[in-house]
């Protein structure tokens, strides 16, 4: 299935870097998304244009997971050649993640 | 328990207008603060003040001022913003006019300066945060503005002295809304919790519609009403630091636990270090619960002392952007968009254009996210071709090659469309706090 029957996403900017929050409908999923959208998975998904690496940050308490994109906004924001140079755009990208059928996954 | 209500006017330069007249008019609120000043923004408005020693401030500064100062100062509402930009004493001296056409009198219009640092910036090199060891030696002589990211303290002097209007250039968003807390509560300078939970208020309310329903909408997943009717949010904060997010009762929009997350977390890298000039905040203890319909109650902020160290973005001439764009539409459009894009790169080639830096897109195919190959032919297919040069002449020429594609390029090419534009870039740096005097100015209207 899709991240995005899971969660909802935003994106934010600053410079050359993105940074993305993906958070949970319903609480209960956050652990199953704490372990499939690792930083490693999401920079695998952004592979094509990242040139820098992927942190992440969790939040429980909102269910959430905050993404940091290093080098991916094409040199930055005020420079970058891209038709979304603010990358607005990535979040509903990393919603077509695709993950495991949470009823099989454990 | 005392609580103050601050609304939030505008989240960007060209905000709508109206939201902020519908805050003030019936959103019983005692303060309204406008944030309108991108990180290039200042860059252009320095531009614009060396052509115009009267200019320099924000655009729409006249369009808002004559939409909201009578409403605000028949109610007592004060305002905040950083639309004076480049120019703040400008910007103090427009809307002293603008008050005195409205009939207004004794209004007090405070002026913030002292953000502008550039003769500091251009006096040595100072390493950019961006470019690990690179500083602002290889950009030197194209620097065109460098400002800090000033604190709260001169707002909350000019809050002090009866200020009906502050105005600012650079200061961090968020301040703009911690100042009238600081002010208000008398919050110590050095109580970091408190600075931290004023942070928490000021970055929900920054960006005014994104956190009442704005970028936002996901039809059949999250979906808002009325948002060409979207509300601007307000605060209630309580003296204990703790707030309620909500709205103008009947506008468009929804303040949800969701749109209230999604805020929360906005362009905020480590949510346990979120630096400010008056605070490191800390937004990972932060509790967002349902109060009721379209409020949502916020708490937990907390905060760590400051760095002592200011953010300044320095602008720059960085280089020229080119751009052409054109549609092909029925079978085959994707084919002939293709063909297009290899005759455009070819007579780059082949006229020697000189070309640092080429993109090409196919719009509604892979312009945004590159991926897959369309399992369908697309019913329409728009290239754009944009690339980097040294100069606005040999930017121009990369639209030109995609203009003429009407006449020398694939079948039934149309809409073409073509710009060349010079860019400022933006890079940033640290200066200690101690670089920078503050000050603020006062007009009487």
């Amino acid at each position: 299935m899709r991240l995005r029957e899971l969660a909802h996403a935003r994106t934010g900017d600053k410079g050359d870097i993105s940074s993305i929050a993906v958070f949970a409908y319903d609480p209960g999923d956050f652990a199953f998304l704490a372990e499939h959208v690792t930083a490693a998975a999401v920079a695998a998904h952004f592979a094509e244009f990242l040139r820098g690496k992927v942190e992440r940050y969790e939040l429980p308490a909102l269910g959430a997971l905050n993404f940091v994109l290093h080098g991916a906004l094409g040199g930055g924001v005020t420079r970058s050649l891209a038709l979304d140079a603010h990358g607005k755009s990535l979040s509903a990208s990393l919603l077509e993640m695709e993950l495991p059928d949470p009823q099989q996954a454990d | 328990m005392k609580t103050v209500r601050i609304g939030s006017g505008a989240g960007f330069s060209g905000d709508r207008i109206e939201p902020a007249l519908e805050l003030a008019e019936h959103g019983a609120i005692a303060y309204l603060g406008f944030e309108c000043l991108a990180e290039r923004t200042i860059a252009l408005a320095q531009q614009a003040r060396l052509a115009d020693p009267d200019s320099g401030y924000d655009p729409l500064l006249t369009a808002r001022m004559e939409a909201v100062l009578a409403p605000c100062i028949r109610r007592g509402i004060r305002i905040l913003t950083n639309m004076g930009a480049a120019n703040p004493r400008a910007a103090a001296a427009e809307v002293a006019r603008i008050a005195r056409k409205l009939g207004l009198t004794g209004i007090k219009i405070a002026a913030v300066t002292g953000d502008d640092v550039l003769s500091r910036i251009q006096a040595a090199p100072h390493p950019l945060l961006e470019r690990p060891g690179e500083t602002t030696a290889s950009i030197r002589d194209r620097i065109v503005s460098a400002n800090a990211y000033l604190g709260v303290a001169p707002m909350v002097r000019a809050l002090a002295a009866d200020a009906d209007v502050v105005i600012t250039g650079r200061v961090s968003d968020p301040a703009l809304f911690m100042a009238p807390l600081v002010h208000e509560f008398a919050i110590p300078m050095d109580d970091w919790d408190a600075l931290g939970r004023a942070t928490v208020v000021g970055h929900l309310l920054e960006c005014a519609g994104q956190v009442t329903g704005g970028y936002f909408a996901d039809p059949g997943y999250k979906d808002v009403p009325d948002l060409a009717k979207l509300g601007f949010p307000l605060a209630e904060v309580a003296a204990d630091g703790s707030a309620v997010i909500t709205k103008v009762a009947g506008s468009g929009g929804a303040v949800s636990l969701r749109s209230c997350k999604e805020q929360l977390l906005y362009e905020v890298h480590d949510p346990a270090r979120y630096y400010q000039p008056d605070v490191v905040a800390d937004f990972s203890a932060v509790r967002l619960e349902p109060d009721g319909a379209d409020r949502v109650r916020v708490s937990g902020g907390r905060g760590a002392e400051r760095t002592g160290t200011l953010k300044v973005s320095i602008g720059y001439r960085d280089s020229f952007i080119g751009e052409g764009q054109i549609s092909y539409a029925g079978a085959g459009a994707l084919s002939r968009a293709r063909l297009a894009i290899e005759i455009v790169r070819e007579r780059l080639r082949l006229t020697g254009v000189a070309v640092r830096e080429l993109r090409c897109d196919i719009i509604g195919v892979d312009a945004l996210h590159r991926g897959p190959e369309p399992a369908a032919e697309p019913a329409e297919a728009r290239i754009r071709v944009t690339g980097r040069t040294d100069s606005l002449a040999e930017a121009a020429r990369i639209g030109n090659e995609v203009e003429t594609l009407y006449t020398n390029g694939p079948a039934g090419g149309g809409g073409a469309w073509k710009s060349a534009r010079e860019v400022i870039g933006v890079v940033s740096t640290l200066i200690p706090e101690s670089a920078v005097a503050p000050t603020v100015s006062y007009q009487v209207a």
